[in-house]
């Protein structure tokens, strides 16, 4: 069946683009919950030691942060546009949309880069020579660099997935109306949506007052 | 032979290889098994390599009986103890008892029983197979290069701070195996959801179905809090990144938090899928239809939902408030309701039942009795003063091993002699196979029932030596230990013998209900030839006016035959 978008054990296209965007639901559930666990260990460890967790909120590069932030959400609208003209089979907006998608994700890790080479240099990591004084200022920061990290690797995981089904179809060796292209922005998005926890949560805490 | 047991065999047709088309002959060569993506092939690679784990984990439990025969410590060092009883434990239950029931019989069966070709996505189910190998050979390099001395609860501050074992790699190994359940579950439930057959509406669905799918969302959404829990070991050993460490704030019993949050529901992984497996067997060789379905159904969905719910039972004593206790306690009396309601229909399905004492029948009747006890002593645990007095004990030891090995393993192997004859296309030898789920369940309640006795006066676990006034007790224990394993390894014998001079089997020669029986033995590569339409609800084992009513009862069929 190559060539075709109909894959075992299904009858139907549309049955088979159900259980794709299905099967990603269950799998952002499961991903909620990881980055859900590591959030509620953070929320749990600041709700003890809430001055060392703000002055390592106000020590986090807000700049690079915020326009991460902007950069990832523009990411999610070029994808949403990018699936649906995949499956309106519209060849060039779809690999454009998707493109532009690829090129924002890039941005935001080379920020991210960046911005882990900058924070390397004014000592924020947890480890001897640490840039504040309270302990557990060392605490937040491990949670910045594995919840950071760790997202990183989504996007990285990500982006590998996009580019991947995008070059296959201009391959021409997957259909345009393939149902992988709404999974892989849905993954997407959850992306963005974990990222929108925590840009406050380890970015603008400490800096209202 | 009984003429109950040569209705089973299938006639001979001729000498030539007896079944043309079947899953097992479809298509040759190595390349064929590891590239598959047929859902009864995928099962059987499973076997195989659960098959291996629970021969390892096997060898970490002879070593703890042997070592516990005297109360001195003689066979190995305190250390060596320790990574002894680690690698039972990490062994048993990550790679044997969370996938054993649902990667085995749940990946060959589901598809069959709800009239599906395949799975829904079967190249997550290969991918979900490669990842458990990945995750068992880094548990290997793990024990290999010189195990793991934290228990299979890995608790910090000991695992991040103190411990000189490889926790790193079997940590990286217990997460891939979890995505690798992750992976299953969210492909039997997008199963369930949209491949059932026409006419097999949620509610006539059969119970077996119903307990993988409650087993996986608890497998989909409790999985990724273990990955959380031991990423930020991971975190802290790899790269120093002090998250539990108390001297710089850290909360080390924040990880037994986060880790019983998926320990707790891993229980229900382990035993919902057997609870389904039970069912099926208990209608088949009772011939009646199951008591209160849909108490059954609600049952599983409950213990699914509540077992989220109770795992601050394993910190009784860790320091947490009396008030947070409390409300946990209260809670694992709610989820114990459930259980019990399973315990009391099995038990009023077998009511007025035809019972036929087959070895399926055996094993299942073995599974009730030693999970009710296993159940019941829940309940003392659940109760904090109790607790308090048994927290660390043989007590829990025993507990546990009720439910996870008593319970779920003898179901697995129950739920293997019932479906072996689809499987293979082969039947066992009955007598044997009786023997050995007697010999199970004797040589199981030898094992483990006098460790609720030591417990109770105060044995504790994880120690290589012990004060000798236990010692009647331990060498009890471990003489029922030499039976148990002969009850394993007896099965593994005479299927394997099965397999070369086994008689082959009828299409459904157990007479049983349900649409895995409506397709050959061992089933096509498709499964059904045409795709069955449901017209009726699971177990019709006595359909309106054809069997006796309630109060005339029939006499009995053959009890069992001879042996
Ligand atoms: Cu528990």
């Amino acid at each position: 069946m190559s060539g075709g978008a109909l894959r075992e054990p299904w009858h139907s296209l549309r049955r088979q683009r159900e259980a794709a965007s299905f099967g990603m639901w269950l799998f952002l559930a499961s991903e909620a919950l990881l980055f859900g666990g590591l959030i509620l260990a953070f929320i749990a460890t600041r709700w003890f030691h809430p001055a060392a967790f703000a002055a390592a909120g106000r020590e986090a590069d807000i700049v690079y942060g915020t326009a991460n932030t902007l950069l990832l959400l523009t990411s999610s609208l070029t994808m949403a546009v990018g699936a649906q003209a995949a499956r309106a089979e519209l060849p060039r907006l779809a690999g454009r949309a998707l493109g532009l998608t690829l090129a924002l994700g890039l941005a935001f890790l080379c920020l991210k880069g960046l911005e882990w080479r900058a924070d390397l240099a004014k000592g924020l990591w947890p480890g001897p020579g640490f840039a504040l004084e309270q302990p557990a200022a060392r605490i937040a920061f491990a949670f910045y660099w594995l919840l950071t990290g760790l997202h990183g690797l989504h996007l990285l995981g990500g982006l590998s997935a996009i580019a991947w089904l995008a070059g296959q179809a201009v391959l021409g060796r997957r259909p345009w109306r393939s149902p992988a292209f709404e999974a892989a922005a849905l993954y997407w998005h959850l992306i963005d949506v974990v990222w929108m926890f925590l840009y406050p949560l380890l970015y603008l805490d400490g800096r209202a007052a | 032979m009984s003429e109950l047991a040569a209705g089973r065999v299938r006639p001979a047709e001729g000498p030539a290889e007896p079944w043309p088309d079947n899953y097992l002959t479809a298509e040759q060569g190595l390349g064929s098994w590891l590239l598959t993506t047929d859902h009864k092939r995928i099962a059987l690679l499973y076997m195989a390599t659960l098959l291996a784990f629970f021969v390892i984990g096997g060898f970490g439990a002879v070593m703890i009986r042997l070592e516990l025969f005297t109360p001195e410590q003689d066979l190995m060092t305190a250390d060596a103890y320790n990574r002894m009883f680690t690698l039972h434990g990490t062994v048993m239950v990550w790679f044997f008892l969370v996938p054993s029931i649902p990667n085995t019989l749940g990946n060959f069966l589901l598809p069959l029983m709800i009239g599906a070709r395949d799975l829904a996505f079967p190249r997550v189910n290969l991918l979900s197979w490669y990842l458990f190998v990945g995750a068992g050979l880094l548990l290997v390099v793990a024990l290999v290069a010189g195990g793991v001395d934290t228990g299979w609860t890995f608790y910090t501050p000991f695992s991040t701070m103190f411990s000189n074992g490889y926790v790193l790699l079997a940590a990286l190994a217990v997460i891939l195996a979890g995505f690798s359940s992750i992976a299953t579950g969210l492909n039997f439930i997008a199963t369930v959801h949209l491949l059932r057959a026409p006419g097999m509406h949620w509610f006539r669905l059969p119970l077996l179905v119903w307990a993988l799918y409650g087993t996986s969302v608890v497998m989909v959404l409790a999985t990724p809090v273990l990955a959380a829990s031991l990423l930020l070991i991971v975190a802290e050993r790899a790269f120093g990144l002090p998250v539990f460490d108390p001297a710089q704030g850290g909360d080390p019993l924040l990880f037994q938090h986060l880790f019983w949050f998926y320990s707790h529901p891993a229980v229900y992984i382990m035993i919902l899928p057997s609870f389904g497996v039970i069912s099926e067997i208990v209608t088949c060789f009772a011939r009646r239809r199951i008591f209160g379905y849909t108490f059954m159904v609600y049952a599983i969905l409950w213990i699914a939902v509540v077992g989220f719910l109770v795992w601050g039972h394993h910190m009784f004593v860790s320091g947490q408030s009396l008030f947070t206790s409390l409300v946990f306690s209260f809670l694992s009396f709610v989820i114990a309701v459930p259980s019990a309601i399973k315990v009391f229909n099995w038990t009023f399905t077998l009511y007025r039942g035809q019972i036929t004492f087959e070895a399926p029948m055996l094993y299942a009747l073995g599974f009730i009795g030693l999970f009710t006890l296993g159940g019941l002593t829940g309940l003392f645990l659940a109760a904090i003063p109790i607790d308090v007095h048994v927290t660390d004990t043989y007590f829990v030891v025993a507990h546990f091993h009720f439910i996870m090995v008593g319970g779920a393993v003898t179901a697995l192997y129950g739920g293997l002699s019932f479906w072996w004859p689809k499987i293979t296309g082969r039947l066992y030898p009955e007598g044997w196979a009786r023997f050995a789920a007697i010999l199970m369940f004797f040589g199981f309640a030898f094992t483990f029932f006098p460790m609720f006795v030591m417990g109770f006066a105060g044995m504790p676990r994880r120690y290589a030596a012990y004060p000798p006034e236990f010692q009647i007790w331990h060498v009890m224990s471990s003489c029922g230990a030499v039976l148990l394993a002969a009850a394993y390894l007896l099965p593994m014998a005479y299927l394997t013998f099965s397999l070369f001079r086994g008689a082959r089997a009828t299409d459904d020669p157990w007479d049983a209900t349900g649409l895995e029986w409506r397709t050959a033995s061992p089933p096509p590569r498709g499964n059904f030839g045409v795709l069955p339409v449901v017209a009726e609800g699971p177990y019709l084992y006595h359909p309106e006016a054809e069997g006796p009513h309630h109060s005339e009862r029939e006499p009995h069929q053959n009890q069992g035959g001879n042996l």
